[in-house]
């Protein structure tokens, strides 16, 4: 359960937005909408804890995530602009480097199974360079296969992604909700989960 | 799901950036190259006399390791912080202060560590005696994981700005200023005849000091880089 209250952002001596209040609770799914510069992803990134926030609380689970520090950061999954991927190593290294940073020990088999999953089949041992932008947001993608993380926040997930691989995201998105867990993204395009209702914030 | 340790985390990161360094060799062999070219510039500069050059040796060397640990420093974070690993490594749900240790461990071992192994050859080029040799590689072995710890504060206080590679220098320079004199002061003391403990143990309370401080005040200076 994560609840914001009364949360402020600023960047620079700019106020991006003040007063925000909402709550996500388990199996809901949280869409945040605004123009470009609204404060989007500077929202994502204080809920990372990345940015201090002028005023206000987010709390997990009724505790503040500033307190909670690691246990917070064990539940959670980030996704942002950049892909955290090497261009030096092959898919199945980045992937096996992501988890290991997001606290998880998993096996080349799993790693594998959820590369699979991401349709790179027979792309696991390729140099990441070789690979399109697409993929290699695939490849980043596929992290959030292997952290049984109960929080996903996505900023921008579908960037360079295609159709099959935006519906692909449509189902995991719609998998990870079933099995109680929470979603926070942003998007430009249309992402719709079947059987969930999308909540909206809009910044201004 | 199976957890990660601390001790796993620290070797996964270690792993990671020696992988990396290996897959990007030219970098390794830019900092070495420039430490050997460094050193044996100064034979030919000041003349083939024995005394003299037997005396400024370990000087010499000691700067020239102080000047090629920080070509390397640039590349500690940037590389990371520009493709989002970083962030990534803020969020690991265990302290960011043994993932520093970890990225300097492996940041030393590819830029100290081959310092290390070269400095009894290019000891050699100044003739320098063999008890002499023994004692730089101590006081080398010693003194070169400080560099890359204090000068990880320095690269993550300048990460992302214009220009951070020669700030990183003037940053970090001066407070390398007690390992060089305890580090070259140790080889001259053999040549001079006098205590040479008293120096290895200063430096290795500046190791056991950095070792201690560094990778938490790295790892607050990278969070406040992030903001």
């Amino acid at each position: 359960m994560l609840e914001i209250s009364n949360l402020a952002c600023s960047r620079g001596d700019h106020l991006l937005f003040s007063d925000l209040n909402f709550s996500l609770s388990a199996g809901e799914l949280l869409q945040v909408q605004g123009a470009n510069g609204s404060g989007k992803t500077s929202l994502l990134r204080t809920l990372c804890g990345f940015m201090m926030p002028v005023a206000g609380e987010i709390c997990w689970r009724g505790q503040n995530i500033r307190e909670l520090g690691d246990q917070f950061y064990a539940e959670m999954i980030y996704l942002g602009h950049l892909n955290a991927i090497k261009d030096e190593l092959n898919a199945l290294e980045n992937l096996r480097i992501g988890a290991g940073l997001a606290g998880c020990k998993v096996d080349d088999k799993q790693v594998i199974a959820a590369l699979r999953r991401m349709g790179l089949r027979g792309r696991e041992t390729l140099s990441v360079k070789v690979l399109s932008q697409g993929q290699r947001r695939r490849v980043a993608l596929a992290r959030l296969l292997l952290c049984n993380a109960s929080l996903w926040i996505l900023d921008e997930p579908l960037t360079a992604l295609d159709v099959g691989a935006v519906e692909l995201m449509q189902d995991l998105i719609g998998e990870h909700l079933v099995n109680n867990g929470m979603v926070i993204y942003t998007t430009h395009q249309p992402l719709e989960v079947v059987g969930v209702a999308t909540r909206r914030l809009t910044l201004s | 799901m199976n957890k990660l340790s601390l001790i796993g985390l620290l070797s996964l990161v270690i792993r990671r950036d020696l992988v990396l360094a290996m897959r990007r060799r030219a970098d390794v062999l830019t900092t070495l190259i420039f430490f050997i070219i460094v050193v044996s510039l100064f034979p030919l500069g000041v003349g083939p006399e024995m005394d003299m050059l037997r005396k400024m040796a370990p000087g010499v060397i000691w700067v020239a390791a102080l000047l090629a640990s920080m070509l390397s420093l640039g590349r500690m974070f940037s590389a990371d912080h520009l493709d989002g690993t970083l962030e990534q490594m803020m969020l690991v749900p265990q302290s960011l202060s043994v993932l520093v240790l970890a990225k300097i461990l492996a940041h030393w071992m590819v830029s100290g560590l081959p310092l290390v192994i070269m400095a009894p050859v290019l000891g050699l080029q100044f003739d320098m005696t063999t008890q002499a040799i023994g004692v730089l590689i101590v006081a080398l072995l010693l003194g070169t994981p400080i560099l890359s710890m204090v000068g990880a504060v320095g690269a993550a206080l300048t990460l992302g700005l214009r220009g951070g590679g020669a700030l990183v220098s003037l940053l970090v320079l001066p407070l390398c200023i007690p390992v060089l004199i305890f580090g070259a002061g140790a080889a001259e003391a053999v040549v001079s005849g006098t205590s040479v403990s008293s120096h290895l143990s200063l430096l290795g309370a500046l190791l056991v000091m950095a070792l201690i401080f560094t990778p938490w005040v790295t790892a607050l200076a990278l969070r406040i880089s992030m903001e």
